[in-house]
């Protein structure tokens, strides 16, 4: 579920407001944009994708609110890692992180290959 | 409150809607769109790689396709239809080109059927939006308008951010509002709860293949992320550690789901080779995170893994579409995608991502192509009467009653149940649909919470008790649905199966009416 939103990071462009399917934040005039219901959040990481600044951190744990520590999240190497594998904004014309979706066949031929 | 007209109102923001946005505009229609979430993140395709049926236009090929298909239909597919969306994927999913850039394979070539969801949603919203369809996000749907000669006359709802209430009159409505995973914890399906089951009902319209909805597939225990792939690596093991003997491919998932009432079910991925784990992330971003931000290394450590239901998701049923255009019995509402029920090209076993995915593209260009003509031959009618639909979890005969979230965990742990669903008895069956009428009674009398989930509530409570009394009436088992008290297969049972109503459901096969007759 929805954990954290880093707010030395966070530029309040609301984006996560508008794009969250299970409208989990709410909007704070003048201010950074909060988490308002993080028990409705469906854990699809959507929000993470669509945050440019890398402020938004979504745990592995789908029922509960786990409560993380911002210095270790921030430590992990976790913020904006599902974002630059997917090759998006500043990573989008990275060759490291070009999509490599069309290999999803290859994967599953080479795993009937080995029963 | 905000009123608008529009030629054509499509209800849902996944795929199937976008591509029916797209295509009644390109037909000229005025279109809105109303989603409950945000188009573009919202539904199963946003977070999924949905792979579609991609087979060029060559005689043998595509002969060939659907014949493989047809011959593990269960004698529910039709060739006909297989051939249809065949060609609607082939010639409509590269013309997103201009908004989506198609993966190149190793050797250089284009691969138009394997797109990365998040993208392709992101591509389809930025193609709608350049069609300039009015989109409604945070704006779901809670009930049909209806006019007096029975067709339908837009939809009404609520906009969830704004904090005000909405009402759209269309001269034809496209339903694409998902499946219903019943809150199962399937990836990307919280706001696929049945709604659109539940309006079409209540405007008249039939549902077909309901007990085809016993699909689960595995994902980390504490987790959402059901992406399959990866288990083609799988090695399972029991309580103790050790690993499981486990029948291949068909079958695999059920024998899990008996080991899993046993106990605890354990899950390696260490078969997977090294190259293939380097390249993981670009091919399916999400999938390691999760472990990742739990500290477990999938390669090497042994986590724990449940099988996430999808109900009529990666099951077949929903609502019945009566002709080439996607309408369903109601005049002027059309199903596209996961509403509509997709017997006629998955057959009775599940069209998982491949199948699924073209048939929401088609149906949805189909629908709202459809839906287009409609409005353009009848207009809008905005002048002429009309009535509200909404009934269960929208007009309460009681101001007060169970909680809304209450219902919806009531109904979700019935249905979704691997005793209860994947391993079917009559007896376990009428248990609990008794259980799930009862359910439905106070859902009728009135539900405590907010109005969306209200709604979500009596949808979800509705479509267990479709998908259970459709399970109980098919005596014999067929593709996914397994009876264990009629273990074969009844030849005259080859066929679709209706279902419909709310208080008194019914269910029925062409053979009893013709019984009867």
């Amino acid at each position: 579920m929805i954990e954290l939103l880093v707010k030395e990071r966070c530029t309040q462009c609301n984006l996560c407001v508008a794009v969250c399917p299970s409208n989990v934040f709410d909007l704070a005039p003048g201010g950074f944009p909060v988490i308002a219901r993080p028990t409705d959040c469906q854990t699809c990481y959507m929000c993470e994708m669509y945050c440019a600044a890398d402020a938004l951190f979504v745990g592995s744990d789908c029922d509960n609110v786990e409560g993380v520590d911002e210095a270790a999240v921030l430590a992990s190497g976790q913020l904006g890692r599902i974002r630059r594998d997917s090759g998006w904004g500043e990573w989008a014309e990275d060759p490291r992180y070009q999509n490599q979706m069309w290999y999803m066949g290859e994967v599953f031929k080479r795993a009937r290959a080995l029963e | 409150m905000l009123v608008l007209e529009t030629d054509v109102l499509i209800i849902g923001g996944g795929m199937a809607a976008a591509w029916a946005a797209i295509a009644a505009a390109e037909a000229g229609a005025a279109v809105t769109m109303v989603d409950k979430g945000y188009v573009g993140t919202s539904g199963v395709t946003a977070t999924a790689g949905p792979g579609h049926w991609f087979v060029p236009p060559v005689a043998e090929k595509r002969a060939a396709a659907v014949a493989q298909r047809q011959a593990i239909a269960f004698g529910l597919g039709e060739p006909a239809w297989m051939e249809r969306i065949i060609d609607q994927t082939w010639r409509t999913l590269p013309t997103l080109a201009p908004f989506y850039k198609f993966c190149v394979n190793d050797a250089g070539e284009t691969v138009y059927g394997a797109v990365r969801g998040p993208e392709y949603m992101r591509a389809l919203r930025q193609k709608v939006e350049s069609l300039g369809v009015r989109i409604l996000d945070h704006s779901p749907a809670l009930e049909l308008l209806r006019h007096t000669d029975g067709s339908v006359a837009g939809a009404a709802g609520y906009r969830r951010q704004a904090g005000e209430d909405w009402a759209i009159r269309a001269g034809a409505v496209v339903l694409a509002t998902g499946g219903c995973a019943f809150y199962s914890r399937l990836l990307g399906s919280q706001t696929n709860t049945g709604d659109g089951y539940l309006m079409a009902v209540e405007a008249g319209a039939e549902l077909s293949g309901m007990e085809f909805s016993s699909h689960y597939t595995i994902a980390p225990a504490f987790s959402t992320m059901a992406r399959g792939m990866s288990y083609a690596y799988a090695t399972y093991y029991g309580a103790d550690k050790k690993p499981l003997d486990l029948p291949k491919e068909a079958g695999r998932n059920r024998a899990l789901a008996r080991a899993m009432l046993e106990g605890p079910v354990y899950c390696d991925l260490g078969l997977m080779p090294q190259d293939i784990r380097d390249r993981l992330p670009t091919i399916s971003p999400n999938v390691l995170p999760p472990f990742e931000r739990r500290g477990i290394n999938p390669f090497t450590d042994k986590f724990p893994v449940t099988l996430l239901a999808e109900g009529t998701i990666r099951g077949m049923g929903g609502i019945k579409v009566e002709d080439e255009g996607c309408q369903t019995g109601v005049a002027g509402l059309y199903a596209a995608g996961d509403a509509a029920s997709r017997e006629r090209v998955t057959g009775a076993i599940s069209g998982g991502g491949s199948i699924n995915s073209a048939w929401a593209l088609s149906s949805g260009t189909w629908a709202g192509r459809a839906a287009a003509r409609r409005a353009r031959l009848l207009g809008v009618g905005g002048d002429r009467p009309a009535e509200a639909l909404g009934q269960a979890g929208l007009r309460a005969r009681r101001p007060a009653g169970l909680e809304a979230m209450e219902v919806i965990k009531t109904a979700r742990d019935e249905a979704i149940h691997y005793d209860r669903n994947y391993f079917r008895t009559a007896q376990k069956l009428t248990r609990s649909l008794n259980l799930l009428d009862g359910l439905w009674e106070s859902v009728t009398s009135g539900v405590q919470g907010d109005v969306v989930k209200a709604r979500e509530a009596a949808a979800i409570t509705a479509t267990a008790r479709w998908s259970f009394t459709a399970a109980l009436h098919r005596r014999e088992s067929r593709g996914m649905h397994a009876r264990m008290d009629f273990p074969g297969l009844n030849p005259a049972y080859a066929q679709r199966q209706i279902v419909g109503g709310l208080g008194r459901i019914h269910s029925s096969f062409a053979f009893e009416k013709e019984l009867v007759a």
